[in-house]
């Protein structure tokens, strides 16, 4: 973990809801994709965990949607004249270590961005990497073209059938063979996912947090494993440890 | 040069900054972070007789000034601390601790503080009768004068280590309680642990806390803490530890000023974890500005007395 005062590099609305930001940061505290950012934001008294979408040596991209003030505060902040105070390189992150040659990774919602990062580490690993995309509707989707400029295979699910294929990201899972999957995105996605699934895999998981850094036990789920903070254990868990 | 020893029931501390009890964990998650040495002291994370998973989460919910939390004393149980906290514990903290215990009846308040009376390296049992997110337990001890009263007279006959009684805000005279924790026999008293509250959320008309209520800490609170430390302690003779939102080393005085001996550091050490240190840092040129030369002779200089 790491504190630093970040300048605001862009912060510009994808879709209705969903902005990105980037921050000037050194990353190095940044050790695998699916770890997440504590954002100090005027007005509010607790931090907001912020999943990394992707990084570089200087700078650290978050991918949000506006969801409650936290996220709302995050969209006022400018680009180019805002500075904002974060705690970097949280939480355990994806092990890329299991993925063998054909990884699947799935993301819903904004449960995507941080499988953009994860496909980009994947993909020069010289991994064969598919991507699942799923919406609710087409003008919630986001990311689409970058994906595919990765190089990943890419499909896009939409629950109402607006665009790609309709259904859910299971209706595509179910047809795919694969040697591993990593997912990110809402509750019952996972439960669906944790059914059609036939490979290991790791889920990422979101809960209220008090700290981030596991100090404050705010954040704790049972697993099969025993007790684990979300924050510092995980956020990512591996399929066979988590309790449905 | 100025001088920021305090004394708390006969140990001396460098500083009177003390990280509270369940916002530090056992110091392994901060001591990454800065040499944990530079602190007075901390009090570690509430230990109870058996093991404890905690409330269901949501366990924390954003307010105005501070945070709701309702961990519930979540915890790996007393033996498991003394076989792998307190060993670790020991390699990167060489101060005496403050171990914070809670319990579910006056037996089990006995049996944890009797185990850990054995250990090395523990200053202070800080006897936590106000923990309002636990049911039957906790908070019950510390709302009626007589109970908590009956927890300080069986927890002090089992330990030589001086024993302090952590008071909860959510009662109609927290003095009372105060007093009849001193004539039990506690070396000391130490409030205030968090203020009971509630958020409901709008979209799902529901409490935002799985555990519906919560514990009220943050700068929000620390006017109410001000208030009780400076009461307390003009009723009591033995020494008081104030906390409950301080946040800068200005609060530290201010504390001090309303009668504390050392100040507990809870909240602001979960949204900046370099907290303490910037609070002990800042403290000797605070004190300047304020001409204190030396900070055990401004303990409840505001008080009326005085």
């Amino acid at each position: 973990m790491d504190q630093q005062i970040c300048s605001v590099l862009e912060n510009k609305p994808l879709t209705d809801s969903v902005w990105r930001m980037r921050l000037k940061a050194d990353t190095a505290s940044i050790t695998a994709p699916g770890q997440f950012v504590n954002l100090k934001l005027d007005g509010l008294y607790l931090r907001r965990p912020i999943s990394v979408c992707d990084w570089d040596e200087g700078s650290v991209t978050l991918i949000y949607k506006i969801v409650g003030k936290g996220t709302e505060a995050m969209s006022h902040l400018w680009g180019g004249q805002a500075s904002v105070d974060v705690l970097l390189g949280l939480g355990n992150g994806y092990d890329l270590t299991k993925s063998g040659p054909s990884p699947l990774l799935i993301g819903g919602g904004v449960g995507v961005p941080p499988m953009y990062g994860l496909a980009k580490k994947l993909l020069a690993q010289g991994k064969d990497v598919t991507v699942i995309l799923g919406f609710n509707t087409k003008d919630e989707i986001f990311c689409e073209e970058e994906f595919k400029a990765l190089g990943a295979k890419v499909f896009v699910t939409t629950v109402d059938g607006s665009y790609g294929v309709k259904g859910f990201v299971t209706d595509v899972m179910k047809d795919l063979s694969y040697t591993y999957f990593y997912t990110c995105g809402p509750m019952p996605m996972f439960k669906a996912i944790e059914k059609t699934a036939v490979t290991g895999g790791q889920f990422s998981f979101e809960e209220r947090m008090g700290c981030g850094f596991g100090a404050c036990m705010g954040c704790t789920c049972k697993t099969k494993y025993g007790n684990k903070r979300i924050c510092k254990d995980g956020p990512v868990l591996e399929r066979e440890e988590i309790v449905w | 040069m100025v001088d920021t020893k305090v004394t708390l029931c006969g140990i001396t501390l460098d500083n009177p900054v003390i990280p509270a009890s369940g916002t530090f964990g056992f110091g392994q998650e901060f001591h990454r972070h800065y040499d944990i040495n530079i602190l007075g002291s901390f009090s570690f994370k509430g230990t109870t007789l058996h093991p404890r998973f905690g409330n269901p989460t949501p366990r924390i919910a954003e307010c105005p000034g501070g945070m709701l939390n309702a961990v519930g004393l979540q915890n790996p149980g007393v033996d498991h601390v003394i076989a792998e906290e307190l060993p670790a514990l020991r390699k990167i903290f060489h101060k005496p601790v403050m171990a914070n215990v809670s319990g579910f009846s006056v037996e089990e308040y006995v049996e944890v503080c009797r185990r850990l009376d054995q250990e090395d390296g523990i200053g202070w049992l800080e006897v936590n009768v106000s923990c309002p997110n636990v049911h039957g337990g906790g908070m019950s001890f510390g709302t009626c004068p007589e109970a908590a009263a009956e927890v300080t007279r069986a927890v002090k006959a089992v330990t030589t280590k001086p024993v302090i009684i952590k008071l909860s805000p959510n009662v109609t005279d927290i003095v009372s309680i105060a007093k009849a924790c001193e004539d039990a026999g506690a070396d000391g008293v130490s409030l205030i642990n968090t203020l009971l509250g509630m958020r409901i959320d709008l979209k799902t008309r529901k409490p935002v806390l799985a555990n519906t209520t919560g514990g009220y800490s943050g700068p929000g609170v620390f006017p109410v803490a001000v208030r009780m430390v400076y009461q307390v302690s003009q009723a009591v003779s033995i020494p008081v530890v104030g906390m409950g939102g301080v946040t800068t080393a200005e609060d530290v005085i201010e504390m001090m000023l309303a009668g504390a001996t050392a100040v507990e550091v809870g909240a602001a050490n979960l949204v900046n974890p370099y907290a303490c240190a910037m609070i002990i840092e800042d403290l000797p040129q605070v004190m300047e500005k304020y001409s204190i030369d030396r900070l055990n002779e401004i303990i409840g200089a505001a008080h009326k007395a005085n």
